[in-house]
Parts: C-alpha cells; sequence; structure tokens
C-alpha cells in the first residue's frame, strides 16, 4: 500500500520536496498550489541567488547554516539534471572601510566552520581585476567562487516539469482551507477543490505556513512579511561580472548589484517589516525604490539614468518567529511536517530542504523509502529560439515553421516556444491561461518594450490553445483578465 | 564565419515595412534596385493598421485618409510594382562586413535565411515608452497599457480591455486613445499631462472638450493600486521644475491606466554595428540622404526621429531609398566638407545632422517650449521665418536651399522672439 502524500506549496520548497519524493515506490505524492501556475508565491520575486553557505552563524541557525551549504552543492547537479538556466559567476562581499575587514575575516571563519573552505580576501588590485567598474572606494573583498544564480521561476518549472514525469499529481488553483487530524494523525487536507485524502502532510506554504499549521492545531510560530524591492534595467546597460554584495551589517545583507541570468543589471533588495496582515502587499514604492538606488549607487557608482529602467519589483520573505528555518515532523500531529520560515537563503537551501524531509519521513515517521526501479533524473529545457544557432532554427522549422515566427521582439521568442510553453503548462495542470505562465517559460515580454507588442500576440495563441476568448486571457489568473469582452461591448450594454 | 543558411542578394534590403520602409522600396524599386522588404507582422502597414482615425496622407496623398488606407495605399504601389517583400519575418541582425558588402539575417515560418545587401535601409519604426520607465509605482496588475498596445487590442483583435480609463499623457496619441475609448462607451476619468500644457494638436485637445474629458496638467502618475487588475492610481501635482508636491496627491478609480508617454526610436540593431547615435533624438546622426554614420546603412521613419505626421515619414522613406541608389552607384556617398547644423536656442533637436550643399534639404525640428510670435533663425545665413506658434509636440519642417547651405561652414537653428 502507498503513502499518501499532501504538499502544501508548489514555491521552490514544495516542488524540490515533490521531486526527491518521486523517487519513492511507496509513496503517492500530490503537490497542492493556491495559484494558477508553480512558482508564483516567494519564489517568484527575489535575488536569484545560490548563496556561499558562508553567512548563516551555526550557532544561531543551525538548520540554514547546514541546509545552505548542502543546498549549493546539489543545485551543480540539479541544474545539470534539469537544464535550469544558471551561471557560476562567484561573488564578492566588498569592504568600502578598513573595519570592514574585520567583519570579511568573521565570515571566512564562519565559511570554513559551514563548510566552504573555497574562499579567500582579495586585495584591492585582485579586486579591480575581477570587477574592473567597481566604486573606487573599494579597499578589498570576501571572493567566494561557489556563488551562482539561477532563474528562480524557471527552476520550479522545471523541477515540476520532472517531479510530475515521475509520477507526482498536481492542483493547481487548489487552496487548502484546513487539515483533517483524528487521533493526533493527519488524514488529509481540505480545498477549495474537495477533500484530498493524505497519510502525511508537508506544510511548505511560504508566507502563509504559520495559517497552515494552525490549521493543524500548532501555533508556536508566526511568519511576519519582510519586503524587498529591486530595479531591472535594459539588457543593453553594462553590469559587474560577478555579484557584488556590501560588507553585511548585523540587519542585513545589503544591496546587491549584479547581473542576473537573462544578462539584465539588477539592484536590490532592501528590507521592510511589514505587519504579518500584509502578506499580499507586493507593492514597490517610492522610498523603498531610492533607498535601494542609494545603496546599490555606493557599490556601482554608475547607474544607468531612470530611462533605462524596465520593471522595478518587490518580494516578501517569510520571516518566522526565531529566524531560522522550521523544518521538522509535529510531534503531537503524527504525519505533518512543517517546512516554515523558508526565508532567505531558502531558494539555495531547498534541493537539502527536501532530501531533509525525505530523511524526517524515514526517521521520524518511521517510513522506509523504496525507490524506484525506474526513475528520471532528467528534464529538458523548453526550446529557446535566442539559444539556437540560424542553422538550428532551419531544423526546428521543419518540425513546425512556428519556431521560424518571432513573437517577442526583444528577447527573441518565438511562436513556437510559446506554443511548447503551453503544452508544459498542461503537462503539469496549468488550467487558466495567463501571459504570465508564458513570460516564465519564454522570457517573453521581459524585454526592453516590457510586452507591449508582443502581449496581444500571446494573448491569441493562449487563447487559440485554451479554447476561450482572448479578453478572458489573464495576465496572471483570475481576476486579471485582459479585456471586459468585445469592442462592442460597453455598447451593447452587457460589461 | 558565415552560417550555413540560404543565402540571398540584393542591391537594397529594407527592414520594416510600415510607411517608412514600404516607400522606401517602392523608390527604390522604381529606381531599378533590387530590393527586398522585410516586415515581422503578418501585414505589411507597420502601426498604421491599428490607427483607424482619419488625419494620414493630407501631404502625401493631398486627401485626409485613415492609418489603414494610407497603409493600403502604399502596399497596393507596392505590389503593383512587384517589390519582393516578406512578412511574419524578423530581422535578427545586420552584419557590415565592408561599404558595400551588408549581410542581413533574418527568420521567418521557412526558416532562417542570409541576404547579401550593398545598402541597407532601416526602417524599424519605434516603442513606447512603459510604465516603469516613467517611474510609476505599487501593483503589477492587469490594465496598464501603452496606447499602442490598447489600440492594437482594440482595432487588431477586437478586444476592449477595460471601461473606466485614465491616460497618461496629452499628445495625440493620449487624446486619440481617449476619444476611441470614448466612442465605445468607456469613461475616461482624466487624461493626465506632466507639462503644464497639453501635447497634442489643438484639433485633438478639442476631443476633451467634446467628450467631457477633464485634463490634468502639471500633474502625474505616480502610483497604481489593485489586486488582479488596477483598482486606483494615484495623482500627484508637480511644480514648476516638475517636483511633485507634497500633500497635493488624490487618487482616481479606474480599471485600466492608458501610458501615452511618448515614443522612443528603435535603434539597438544599429547601435550593434556601431551606428552613432543622437541623444536627443534617440535616432541616428545621419547626413542629408538619411545615411548613418555607417557607410550604406540608411535610415527612416520613426527610427529616424519620432514624426508626427506620416507624410513625412514616406518622404524620409523615398529620400532614404535615393540615397541607397547613390550609394550602390558611386560606391559610397562622396565624403565632402559637410556642413553641421547645430541647435540653438529653443530647438530641442534636429534632423538631418549634416548637410551637402548639392542640394535642397527638409529639416525636421522640434521646439522644446511652446512659444508665441516667434522667428526661426539660421544667423550664419541670416535666414528668418516668422512662425505665430510653436509647441513641441509640432514637429517642423523647413525647407533649405543648396546655395543657402553652401554659404556657410555651419549652421545654428534657433527659434527666438521675434
Ligand atoms: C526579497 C527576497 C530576496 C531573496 N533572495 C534570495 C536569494 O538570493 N537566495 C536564496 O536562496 N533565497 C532568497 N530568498 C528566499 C527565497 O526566495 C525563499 O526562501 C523561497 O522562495 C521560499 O520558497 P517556498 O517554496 O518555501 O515558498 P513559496 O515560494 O512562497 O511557496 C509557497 C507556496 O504555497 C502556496 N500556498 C500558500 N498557502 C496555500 C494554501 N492555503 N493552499 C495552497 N497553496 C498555498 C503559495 O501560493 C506559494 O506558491 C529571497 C526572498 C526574498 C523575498
Ligand atoms: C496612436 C497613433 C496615432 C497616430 N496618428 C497619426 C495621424 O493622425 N496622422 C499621421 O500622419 N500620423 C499619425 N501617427 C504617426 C505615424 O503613424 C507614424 O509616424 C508612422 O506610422 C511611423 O512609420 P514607420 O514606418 O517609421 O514605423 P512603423 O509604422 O512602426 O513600422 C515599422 C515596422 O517595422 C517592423 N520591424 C521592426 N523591427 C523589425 C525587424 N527587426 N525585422 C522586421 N521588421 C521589423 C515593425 O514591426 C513595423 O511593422 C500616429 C501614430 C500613433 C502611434
Amino acid at each position: 500500500m502507498k503513502t499518501k502524500v499532501a504538499i502544501i506549496g508548489a514555491g521552490i520548497s514544495g516542488a524540490s520536496i515533490a521531486r526527491v519524493l518521486s523517487r519513492y515506490e511507496n509513496l503517492e505524492v500530490h503537490l497542492i498550489e493556491k495559484a494558477p501556475d508553480v512558482g508564483w508565491g516567494v519564489s517568484k520575486a527575489n535575488t536569484a541567488l545560490i548563496h556561499g553557505g558562508y553567512d548563516d552563524d551555526p550557532e544561531k541557525y543551525p538548520t540554514r547554516a547546514k541546509l545552505c551549504i548542502r543546498g549549493n552543492r546539489l543545485w551543480h547537479q540539479w541544474v545539470k539534471e534539469l537544464e535550469i538556466p544558471h551561471v557560476w559567476n562567484g561573488a564578492l562581499i566588498v569592504a568600502t572601510k578598513d573595519e570592514d575587514f574585520d567583519e570579511l575575516e568573521r565570515l571566512l571563519e564562519r565559511g570554513r566552520k559551514n563548510g566552504v573552505p573555497e574562499m579567500r580576501i582579495v586585495d584591492r588590485d585582485e579586486l579591480f581585476h575581477l570587477e574592473p567598474n567597481l566604486t573606487r572606494e573599494a579597499i578589498g573583498a570576501l571572493w567566494v567562487p561557489i556563488v551562482g544564480q539561477i532563474g528562480p521561476i524557471p527552476a520550479v518549472i522545471a523541477i515540476t516539469e520532472n517531479a510530475v514525469a515521475n509520477g507526482v499529481k498536481t492542483h493547481l488553483e487548489t487552496e487548502v482551507t484546513g487539515i483533517k487530524v483524528e487521533n493526533g494523525e493527519v488524514k488529509g487536507v481540505e480545498t477549495n477543490n474537495g477533500f484530498i485524502e493524505a497519510d502525511i502532510v508537508i506544510n511548505a506554504a511560504g508566507l502563509y505556513a504559520d495559517k497552515i499549521a494552525r490549521m493543524a492545531g500548532i501555533d508556536y510560530f508566526e511568519i511576519h512579511p519582510r519586503k524587498g524591492e529591486y530595479w531591472i534595467f535594459d539588457d543593453d546597460v553594462p553590469g559587474p561580472k560577478r555579484v557584488l554584495f556590501p560588507t553585511p551589517t548585523p540587519i542585513s545583507k545589503g544591496i546587491v548589484v549584479t547581473t542576473e541570468i537573462s544578462g539584465h543589471l539588477m539592484i536590490g533588495p532592501n528590507a521592510q517589516d511589514l505587519p504579518p496582515e500584509e502578506k499580499e502587499n507586493l507593492a514597490t514604492t517610492k522610498e523603498g525604490l531610492e533607498q535601494v538606488w542609494e545603496g546599490a549607487k555606493k557599490l556601482w557608482p554608475q547607474l544607468p539614468p531612470r530611462s533605462k529602467v524596465i520593471r522595478t519589483f518587490a518580494g516578501l520573505r517569510p520571516e518566522p518567529t526565531g529566524g531560522d528555518f522550521i523544518i521538522k515532523a509535529e510531534e503531537e500531529v503524527w504525519g505533518f511536517i512543517n517546512v516554515a520560515g523558508i526565508r532567505s537563503p531558502g531558494l539555495t537551501s531547498a534541493p537539502a530542504i527536501a532530501y531533509e524531509v525525505a530523511e524526517i519521513i524515514e526517521r521520524d515517521l518511521g517510513i522506509e523509502l523504496k525507490e524506484k526501479e525506474k526513475w528520471n533524473p532528467y528534464r529538458k529545457e523548453i526550446s529557446h529560439f535566442f539559444m539556437m544557432t540560424p542553422e538550428q532554427v532551419n531544423e526546428a522549422v521543419k518540425k513546425n515553421p512556428a519556431y521560424g515566427k518571432i513573437v517577442c521582439r526583444c528577447n527573441s521568442v518565438s511562436e513556437g516556444d510559446i506554443l511548447e510553453a503551453i503544452e508544459r503548462m498542461k503537462f503539469i495542470g496549468v488550467k487558466t491561461p495567463s501571459v504570465d505562465s508564458v513570460k516564465f517559460r519564454t522570457k517573453a515580454t521581459t524585454g526592453t518594450c516590457q510586452g507591449s507588442f508582443c502581449r496581444p500576440k500571446i494573448v491569441q495563441l493562449l487563447a487559440k490553445e485554451y479554447g476561450v476568448e482572448p479578453w478572458e486571457v489573464t495576465l496572471k489568473g483570475k481576476g486579471s483578465e485582459i479585456g471586459i469582452g468585445d469592442v462592442k461591448v460597453l455598447l451593447r450594454g452587457d460589461a | 564565419m558565415f552560417p550555413r543558411i540560404p543565402m540571398l542578394s540584393y542591391d537594397v534590403v529594407v527592414i520594416g515595412g510600415g510607411p517608412a520602409g514600404m516607400a522606401a522600396a517602392i523608390r527604390a524599386k522604381e529606381l531599378g534596385l533590387k530590393v527586398l522588404l522585410l516586415d515581422e507582422n503578418d501585414y505589411l502597414g507597420g502601426i498604421l493598421p491599428q490607427c483607424i482615425h482619419p488625419g494620414f496622407g493630407l501631404h502625401y496623398y493631398k486627401e485626409e485618409l485613415t492609418g489603414p488606407e494610407f497603409a493600403s495605399r502604399l502596399a497596393k504601389r507596392l505590389v503593383e510594382l512587384g517589390v519582393e517583400y516578406k512578412t511574419a519575418t524578423r530581422v535578427l541582425e545586420i552584419k557590415n562586413y565592408s561599404d558595400l558588402e551588408k549581410v542581413v539575417i533574418f527568420t521567418s515560418p521557412s526558416g532562417a535565411y542570409q541576404a547579401w545587401a550593398k545598402a541597407v535601409i532601416y526602417a524599424a519604426g519605434a516603442r513606447e515608452r512603459h510604465a516603469f520607465e516613467i517611474g510609476i509605482v505599487g501593483d503589477r496588475v492587469s490594465g496598464i497599457y501603452t496606447a499602442g498596445e490598447a489600440q492594437t487590442l482594440m482595432d487588431i483583435y477586437g478586444i476592449m480591455p477595460g471601461k473606466e480609463i485614465v491616460i497618461v499623457g496629452s499628445g495625440d496619441v493620449g487624446l486619440i486613445m481617449a476619444r476611441r475609448f470614448a466612442l465605445e462607451g468607456a469613461k475616461v476619468k482624466a487624461v493626465v499631462e506632466l507639462m503644464p500644457y497639453p501635447g497634442g494638436l489643438a484639433r485633438n485637445v478639442m476631443i476633451l472638450r467634446d467628450f467631457n474629458i477633464p485634463l490634468y496638467l502639471s500633474h502625474k502618475v505616480v502610483e497604481v493600486r489593485g489586486k488582479g487588475r488596477v483598482e486606483r492610481v494615484k495623482v500627484v501635482r508637480v511644480d514648476e521644475n516638475l517636483n511633485e508636491i507634497p500633500g497635493s496627491e488624490f487618487w482616481i478609480e479606474a480599471d485600466t491606466l492608458i501610458i501615452s508617454a511618448g515614443l522612443v526610436p528603435s535603434v539597438k540593431k544599429l547601435k550593434a554595428i556601431g551606428v552613432e547615435i543622437d541623444p536627443a533624438t534617440g535616432g541616428p546622426v545621419v547626413n542629408d540622404r538619411l545615411e548613418t554614420s555607417v557607410p550604406g546603412i540608411f535610415v527612416a521613419g520613426n527610427s529616424l526621429l519620432i514624426n508626427d505626421l506620416v507624410d513625412y515619414v514616406a518622404e524620409q522613406g523615398e529620400l532614404a531609398a535615393e540615397g541607397a541608389k547613390e550609394f550602390i552607384e558611386n560606391g559610397g556617398i562622396e565624403s565632402r566638407k559637410w556642413v553641421k547644423v547645430e541647435k540653438g536656442e529653443n530647438v530641442r533637436l534636429l534632423v538631418p545632422h549634416y548637410l551637402s550643399g548639392d542640394r535642397d534639404v527638409y529639416l525636421y525640428l522640434r521646439v522644446s517650449k511652446p512659444m508665441e510670435d516667434v522667428e526661426l533663425r539660421i544667423p550664419e545665413i541670416g535666414k528668418r521665418m516668422k512662425l505665430p506658434v510653436v509647441k513641441p509636440a509640432e514637429m517642423l519642417r523647413i525647407k533649405l536651399r543648396a546655395e543657402e547651405i553652401r554659404k556657410a561652414k555651419k549652421l545654428t537653428v534657433e527659434v527666438v522672439k521675434a
């Protein structure tokens, strides 16, 4: 008999857990997500760094310290198996004052303790050799070559696709509203789409992990949102080669200056604590963005003119009581596992979190996990026109002419890429067509013009493939429809 | 290294099938050149097919036409002449091997190709500025469109974007969209303009009165809030220096925000081959053949500078084609002592930048600020022209005769009180 597992939340944590658990013969894994697509929670808006594992104090935050570096090592393997867009470009934690070196020494020491031997302090000469356009105030840096960057939502998508290919069932647009517990054991989860039976419930609900825990009667922690805001610039603005951090302060890792994997200069985040009820407040603010601008300028004085901005956005870190990740099987409710308070470096730690959960299932719940004879670790990346040579385009066009036709001009995304994205959306169970689902899979609409040329075309493709009217296509799920009806709807009076 | 893909060969490849590109291709064909026109849309016409209002062609056809009518006239002529063209075809890259050897790499539903050409005419149009670029913060929700996107949704695809509309920008495009929305039964709650004066032509500003649409001058939209969809937008007043006045904020409830905050020439592909860009126009620096700083690369239309009249765009296309013909025949545009044209008082931008003096030319220019009873002067040659009103929104086009140009080494154009 199979043990039924319900994972609440298809963010980087939930998806990674699903993938790791999909390996076992005797588990039936359900991945439950309230959003229309995977990766749209905290995992959507962050700095996208695979951190070096040197900065979490193992005394104060043992779980973070342990899982961050283990996660970093695992990502090196996962990005290859799953063909996730990534770059291993390393990070520089920059000193601008003599006192900063004390902190860098501390980080070096802590890194060694956490299991990161591959770091060293570089002097000014070497620093400018690594990063010529850095502020002239810089006097040295800690060089952490194992830091990298990935596409966070593409990662969640890749992991979910692989999990589904290995038998995981997804339930999108399914919101968990209650957890059934009988005689101290979980029995399943109630949702807007009915009851889902489960022997094990894994709470990976990001900002809402406290709410879900309370549904199971567990209330020893609370999650509050901590906002971080960002600027992204056009791809013709020069950015650094490495990830640049200022020397951290006790409160924050500081504002990062980096060239994200698509080649855009990105600066951010700041940190602003919000009250617990503001978990949906993803609005950017003038003050927050100015703070980021000022912070970034200290490392990268040649910030481009504001007219080179192509996007600003904000993310919310799920900050738990106590500050450390809460990853454990709760004793009073058998079968309920919390994966809560997964704040930064949660993206980095996700693969390690997933293995941790598998261990918890074996060790604490006493379920012996049997590996499948056949488990497929691989997943193929979606076709990207912009990565093809003209010769490859001509090969692709033989299969489908749509691969030769560009829809998104800024990022060279072909109609073929988009049709493939739609196919993959359907494969993991995306029910509501949205432009954002296409965007995260193909990069369409994320370029210089921010979609003003291609969005209407993408809407047409989505409408056709999903069999809906074009105005019913959404930007990002129900309530964000592209239009209100055909162009005469108001004159007819039936809007 | 050359890609191993089918190779074609032409005298001129024209990039972009809007009015500039079509006019260029037609003229090039008339001049006996072997020409190929490429456009990424499924249809020719560029942005014209989405501009269903009248106001096109008064100079060029001496008739007032709608955008689609103007476009179809050019398209008809193009087809009659047998100009070779491909739609659904996007140029990916231009390579400049030598003066008379360019390669244009493009992709289409039948695959990727490379076209050799002696000259290239670049007429790829412009893009619109979007909400992020103009500093709007808040929620990233549905219901925020550029004017052109809203126009495409409505007039190409028949989709009504929303019913309570706020428009940023009172230029012609914003005003025309205000009317378009009102005509479809939507409530246009405000047109918000940063400057103390409206940006559009007087006849278009009348639209606001006709449809009872409030115009907020010296105001800007700074924030958008909503859950899935725009619910309200925050407006704030600005002072003479365009700084926000604290305490003057107010919210307007609306489900749609239209950004009509100007166009930017699309020139990334030109920059990639080292074409010099004029920061004032956002387009290339050109001589009076509309040749860029890279020999044999010509430019016309909104890629050269943002035009408010399609007639000038078509005119520029023809001029570029004539330049290409001369370039190909003579193995280059003769290098000479070009007369440099400089911007003087109250001139924000000016094209072309260099004049040969061997031909009459049209100068296209825009002023920085509105003025009445002024004179356009070119002191070096003692030229003076009276103008009753000038506005940044209205491009001025003035003719200089060859012999006037030849009189000076340099020309300064200024617009000053008469
Ligand atoms: C500003 C910022 C910067 C960061 N930078 C980095 C970084 O550089 N490197 C790094 O390693 N980490 C970083 N992080 C942290 C990282 O983003 C998070 O740790 C990680 O994304 C958390 O993933 P998750 O899967 O736990 O949560 P989420 O991605 O939020 O997933 C939880 C999911 O649960 C769903 N859900 C919630 N309630 C319910 C319900 N009732 N029913 C069904 N589904 C539900 C949500 O919709 C959501 O999709 C950053 C975070 C922020 C905010
Ligand atoms: C809302 C609005 C209202 C207007 N109203 C009026 C009016 O009333 N009267 C008037 O005279 N003018 C009006 N205009 C202005 C006029 O329409 C434009 O100035 C003119 O259409 C610009 O022509 P163009 O050929 O330079 O560019 P476009 O029409 O933009 O054409 C450029 C073409 O190039 C294509 N292209 C770009 N890059 C590539 C590539 N790499 N490969 C292949 N193809 C490419 C584009 O898709 C496009 O089809 C209006 C404009 C707008 C936006």
